[in-house]
């Protein structure tokens, strides 16, 4: 009994949704096995190292791992599921796209997205955007399981020393190519780990007024997010989009600001700790699950949350 | 070129969803049921590259129950050239659904398979991906936009930290995000058109797939409800409540 659990990395640092899948692994079982698949990765292999939870690092180096593609990784995930009675990721892009791949090889029925592990074959997961929760026992001999990043804490980053292997390169795909990635830099904290989130809705009316959201979360700390409608209307970028198929946040604080509360939106961030709604139409579902909800236009109301912010002695970061 | 497209019949995703007493499920006597919202970008685009003149004919596929045949019809109206329904009752899971579209695309030979990435009900986002192992073809997933090149596809993925372009060889799979395109409604003329389109009935044990679940779902419960906010008058009041009260700030 063990556990595969696949790192993602940029070949320089190990992204943050690892540290919190391999603390759901270690829930399943102590001995968490981590794969680091990547090219010129040796900071990334040494950094998960140190992560106590993890018992042992696969770390394979190879210029077929420089970008990451699903038909690339696969064979060598299969070639090292026979020791292995769970393979796990998050489920993130990075996961979705890659464990069915790895699941269907092995003739696996896959259990994604769990929000709970609640003994080693069985699990919680939200269905229906979280409209309501399964309990899924899985009978595959290999469990393939993908994990709610935000619903498990990050796993510690240092204090552990396990043994680093060096693996075999897997078989080479031509199947696909990678050509580019266009990453949006921000010194924003991640929308999916920060404190504060503060997100915009159709009602925002456009990109430029954005930078009212920009200001609060400037002086928050906070990640900006941002409703479908949002995104649709080219008024920010996809990365920001929170909800049944963009992203599930769990923030202390979540500011929508000018979000009807559609169900697919409320997917995403119905779970953080405090919710408030800013929305003029008082009916607006989203006030259905604000914590404190204020019926206000926000071209007025923004400014003077500013304003009321920069009164304040201290705020939390 | 010839693309087969993978549609599922869901819950409409306007239905507030409302789970049964005894645990079993969710309620889906008399709900409104719908497309898979992405299949319909799925159809959508093959249709819009079929009226481009880059490929000859669009084949819908849907694996449920009898009633998923209106799902197929829909697909139709929009444009699709012929159906295809596989009859399986009860919960049938990704894995199962790749192998009968597996048996599909060796029937069919087709060099694409498009779907929406991921089905609003059980929201597993499997399927594309799977049936891609299996067939060993490229899968382009989560794809915000397709170029058609001449013995591949250059596809646009929408991914965590904004968007990624790969390449994939032709035959291939790519499963669509909402926003691939807008999908057209079918016109009157067209939905009566499409009642005289075929639609090819087979069933699971047809095509040899073993459609028995692998996942045994223990209880399907309701998510724990919010408390019931407050209404605050002011901008300043909010400020003190999450100052003093919520002490988030």
């Amino acid at each position: 009994m063990s556990v595969l659990l696949i790192a993602e990395h940029n070949n320089k640092e190990l992204k943050p949704f690892t540290l919190n899948a391999i603390s759901a692994a270690s829930k399943v079982n102590e001995e968490v096995h981590v794969l680091v698949l990547g090219s010129n990765s040796d900071s990334v292999a040494k950094a998960v190292s140190e992560i106590p939870n993890v018992k042992k690092v696969i770390h394979i180096n190879n210029p077929l791992y420089e970008n990451y593609l699903a038909e690339n990784y696969t064979s060598v995930i299969i070639r090292l599921s026979k020791d292995y009675s769970h393979i796990m990721c998050s489920a993130n892009t990075f996961g979705k796209n890659l464990m069915p791949r790895v699941a269907a090889l092995l003739d696996i029925s896959q259990v994604s997205d769990i929000t709970k592990v609640i003994s080693e074959d069985t699990f919680l997961r939200p269905i229906y955007a979280g409209n309501a929760f399964a309990t899924v026992k899985s009978s595959d001999k290999i469990k393939c399981v993908t994990i709610r990043p935000t619903s498990f804490d990050p796993a510690p980053t240092s204090g552990g020393a396990a043994e680093i292997l060096n693996g075999e390169v897997g078989d080479s795909s031509d199947l696909s190519k990678f050509i580019k990635k266009e990453e949006i830099k921000s010194d924003r904290p991640e929308l999916g780990t920060a404190r504060v989130v503060i997100s915009g809705g159709r009602g925002m009316q456009s990109g430029e007024n954005f930078k009212l959201i920009t200001a609060v979360a400037d002086k928050l700390n906070a990640a900006i997010g941002a409703s479908r409608a949002a995104v649709d209307a080219g008024y920010i970028t996809n990365d920001h989009q929170v909800g049944q198929t963009g992203k599930v946040v769990v923030p202390d604080l979540y500011i929508a600001v000018g979000i009807s509360g559609a169900i697919q939106h409320l997917a995403g961030m119905k779970e953080s700790k405090v919710i408030v709604a800013i929305n003029k139409d008082g009916e607006a579902p989203i006030f259905s699950v604000a914590d404190y909800g204020l019926e206000a236009d926000l071209f007025d109301a923004l400014p003077k949350f500013l304003e009321e912010l920069n009164k304040l002695n201290t705020i939390q970061k | 070129m010839k693309i087969l497209v993978a549609v599922k019949r869901v819950i409409d995703y306007n239905v507030q969803i409302r789970v049964k007493e005894d645990g079993s499920g969710v309620v889906t006597d008399n709900v409104k049921m719908s497309t898979n919202p992405p299949d319909d970008n799925a159809i959508e685009e093959a249709v819009k590259i079929k009226e481009s003149g880059k490929a000859k004919e669009v084949i819908a596929v849907s694996v449920g129950e009898e009633k998923a045949q209106d799902t197929v019809r829909k697909a139709l109206a929009v444009g699709a050239d012929r159906g295809i329904l596989v009859k399986v009752d009860g919960i049938v899971e990704p894995l199962a659904v790749s192998k009968i579209l597996q048996k599909i695309v060796e029937k069919e030979k087709p060099d694409l398979v498009f779907m929406g990435k991921q089905a609003i009900d059980d929201d597993c986002n499997q399927t594309g991906q799977m049936l891609a192992a299996l067939l060993n073809w490229p899968q382009a997933t989560f794809a915000s936009k397709i170029n058609v090149k001449d013995k591949s596809l250059e596809v646009t993925r929408e991914v965590d930290e904004g968007l990624e372009t790969i390449e994939v060889n032709v035959p291939a799979i790519v499963t669509c995000d909402l926003r691939l395109n807008e999908p057209r409604y079918a016109s009157l003329p067209n939905i009566m058109k499409a009642k005289k389109k075929p639609i090819e009935q087979l069933s699971a044990s047809d095509l040899g797939v073993d459609t028995k679940p692998r996942i045994e779902q223990i209880k399907v419960e309701e998510p724990p409800k919010r408390k019931a906010g407050i209404k605050v008058a002011s901008v300043e009041e909010l400020v003190q409540k999450l100052k003093n009260e919520a002490k988030v700030i």
